[in-house]
């Protein structure tokens, strides 16, 4: 007989029992597949887990019930039970008008919300004509230079009534801007619609590199968004909060969790600190991460952002209000886990992560579509992916009752393990003066890109296994599947466009909004409303990013 | 055969920013013993065939994942022809459909790496076919 130690609980002296009569012999005769277990993020993972792994979690004080604080449950006291995830499906390609009739060819098919993807040329605030366009108008997204562009993009679409999320950062200040000013044009009321700007502007210099302006004064840019929102907006979501591109850039699960929760309570305390009133801003904040291939890990993560948001609004800025406790996110599928070879498999690798962002409690959710590491989705390929999530919502099951794996040992360990390494990353980077300070130190870079090294290495080891990649890799590939090939014709639509724009604005006008939004910039006033003036006298993009350069300079990377 | 150890430009031409695979790589030609440049974001065709030639690169290997390769890639070529620099081998890397390889081969791309390629594979690619200098 063992001895068993003075200071073990039951739970531990139970599982000693067990190692020692069931699971050493079984050992013995059969030995396990390989020495270490190891999730997508490279941390090792326990054989089983059982009480004596969450011995030190208090039911109500970390866990609890849904809509209460923590909120590791879910922010909802029903779950989804009161009201599914709004299926959002991310889109955009070519011309406005292409963009326009897949937009409506996605609500018809019951999806409830949009999201536009813009082309490369208006994420870095180019016009389509500018040199630095050539090659990339319409490609990744559709093309947007100016508010003629914005009013085909949503023509037929009333704004009233749709939730329309926009990923731009660095100008997205001017793409909310043509957002409300084609609102206004359909006579909607602007403290009716709602909607999300994704305006994160720390992850780009951590991880997507969409940049233009130096870190400041694009964090200035953000806070003029919180302030115009908050008082005329109110409804809208100024920010969502990015892990997305984050981990797709390389990081591990806790690190994306981490930088995400980081540069969101940098942003509340730049907004606090602008003297806005933290229960009016903060409840507009939404947040935005990756559903990646480690099913655990990434339901861990869902709930353990919830309870270290939570946590942070009540413990370093003292709120009690409840909408500025609750975290609600977006999810999206891990882009970067798709693979070219043996397309089709990546359907089910949709299918798996979606569930996990269900399972973990997601206010909207987009599905990747299984051409993606080719190309932009085929209208096909993207109709299998909103069916994947109607499939989950309509037919699994797992909507029937809240949080269903919350209790899981296992789960609950990992989310409690994720806490901690967040917090870990916390005290480092408050350590270092702030989230702003320590990007500007290159420290979330460096963390991403040792992280996306280490997991390469461990692929090629093949310890990391991609089905049809590193392991049953066909040498005879099944049939190819179609593809969505934009081509240069899109370019020259949009120059007609925006040649036409340029003839019949008022040029005199224009030339005087633009001066006015220097001044409101370099006076460190709001410049929303400059920025509102110049999109209605058709100032283009360029010419607004333009402007704003003038004042604020450019953003060049360290090297590091 | 001298010593030299091989040259290696990693680029990043085009607007995009997701740089993941071009600092992966770098990091991974280092680590073969390789000296390895990388130029940041947003290079220019002119301003990549410019650092090739003022670092004396063997090999150039370009990332891209936004599409625009078939308007970038082949002027990178053109702009290291020009140069005088006929030697020196233009890699590319990302995503790039089945139907687009062999024009940017005719256009004097050594190779292009599709996603899933091993590092290895990259390095023994430089390893067999950077020209060996006097």
């Amino acid at each position: 007989m063992h001895e068993i130690k003075e200071s073990s609980s039951p739970a531990e002296v139970e599982r000693e029992r067990w190692e020692q009569q069931t699971l050493e012999p079984a050992l013995d005769k059969h030995p396990e597949r390989k020495q270490s277990f190891q999730t997508v993020s490279l941390e090792e993972v326990e054989r089983l887990y059982t009480p004596a792994d969450i011995s030190d979690l208090d039911f109500n004080r970390d866990i609890s019930f849904p809509g209460e604080f923590p909120y590791t449950r879910g922010i909802h006291p029903t779950g989804y039970r009161g009201k599914l995830w709004t299926m959002r499906q991310f889109a955009g390609f070519s011309t406005p008008e292409e963009t326009n009739t897949r937009f409506k060819y996605l609500l018809d098919q019951g999806q409830t919300g949009l999201s536009v993807a813009y082309d490369l040329p208006t994420l870095m605030g180019y016009d389509a004509d500018s040199p630095l366009s050539e090659g990339e108008v319409g490609k990744c997204g559709v093309a947007v230079s100016s508010l003629a562009d914005m009013e085909v993009l949503f023509d037929g679409i009333p704004l009233e009534q749709v939730t329309v999320s926009q990923t731009i950062n660095a100008p997205a200040s001017v793409l909310l801007a043509m957002y409300l000013v084609v609102a206004e044009k359909q006579g909607a009321n602007w403290t009716k619609i709602s909607g999300t700007l994704q305006n994160d502007i720390l992850k780009e210099y951590i991880a997507q590199k969409e940049w233009i302006y130096p870190i400041k004064p694009a964090m200035k840019l953000v806070v003029d968004t919180f302030e115009f929102c908050t008082e005329r907006v109110p409804r809208y979501n100024p920010i969502s909060v990015s892990g997305y591109h984050i981990r797709e850039a390389g990081a591990t699960a806790a690190q994306e969790l981490a930088f995400t929760l980081r540069d969101g309570i940098e942003y509340v305390a730049w907004g606090v600190e602008a003297g806005l009133d933290i229960d009016r801003f903060v409840p507009r904040i939404s947040f935005f991460f990756n559903a990646h291939n480690d099913f655990f890990e990434e339901i861990a993560k869902y709930r353990a952002a919830r309870r270290i948001w939570a946590r942070e609004m009540k413990s370093r800025f003292g709120s009690n209000h409840e909408r500025t406790l609750q975290m609600r996110f977006h999810t999206q599928t891990a882009g970067v886990s798709l693979t070219v070879q043996q397309p089709l498999n990546n359907i089910v690798r949709v299918a798996i992560q979606a569930l996990a962002g269900v399972l973990g409690g997601t206010q909207s959710l987009h599905t990747d579509a299984y051409d993606e590491a080719l190309a932009l989705p085929t209208d096909r390929a993207a109709l299998i992916a909103l069916r994947t999530q109607q499939i989950i919502a309509e037919e699994t099951g797992v909507v029937n009752t809240v949080d269903p794996l919350g209790g899981s040992y296992y789960l609950e360990a990992l989310t409690e393990k994720m806490e901690q390494t967040a917090l870990e990353y916390f005290r480092k980077i408050d350590a270092m003066g702030g989230m702003v300070a320590a990007i500007e130190k290159g420290f979330p870079q460096r963390e991403i890109q040792d992280s996306a090294y280490h997991y390469q290495k461990a692929v090629e080891r093949g310890e990391q296994v991609i089905v049809g990649v590193n392991k049953y890799a066909m040498t005879d590939e099944p049939a190819e599947v179609p593809i969505l090939v934009i081509d240069e014709s899109v370019r020259t639509h949009q120059l007609e466009r925006l040649e036409q724009t340029r003839t019949r604005r008022d040029s005199g006008a224009v030339a005087n909004v633009l001066e006015k939004l220097k001044t409101a910039a370099r006076k460190n006033e709001n410049t929303m409303p400059a920025t509102i003036d110049a999109v209605r006298a058709y100032a283009t993009l360029g010419e607004i990013c333009s402007a704003l350069r003038d004042v604020y300079g450019i953003y060049e990377e360290p090297a590091f | 055969m001298s010593n030299r150890k091989i040259r290696v430009l990693v680029a990043k031409p085009g607007l995009d920013g997701h740089d993941r695979g071009a600092k992966v790589i770098a990091r991974a030609l280092r680590d073969a013993g390789m000296e390895v440049i990388y130029t940041g974001l947003r290079q220019t065709p002119e301003m990549i065939a410019a650092a090739a030639l003022q670092e004396d690169v063997d090999a150039v290997g370009v990332s891209i994942l936004s599409g625009a390769h078939n308007t970038l890639c082949p002027r990178i070529v053109q702009l290291l022809r020009e140069k005088g620099m006929n030697d020196c081998l233009v890699l590319v890397g990302g995503i790039v459909p089945q139907e687009d390889l062999p024009k940017l081969k005719e256009q004097g791309v050594a190779e292009i790496f599709l996603p899933g390629t091993s590092t290895e594979d990259i390095v023994k690619f430089l390893q067999a076919n950077v020209k060996p200098r006097e």
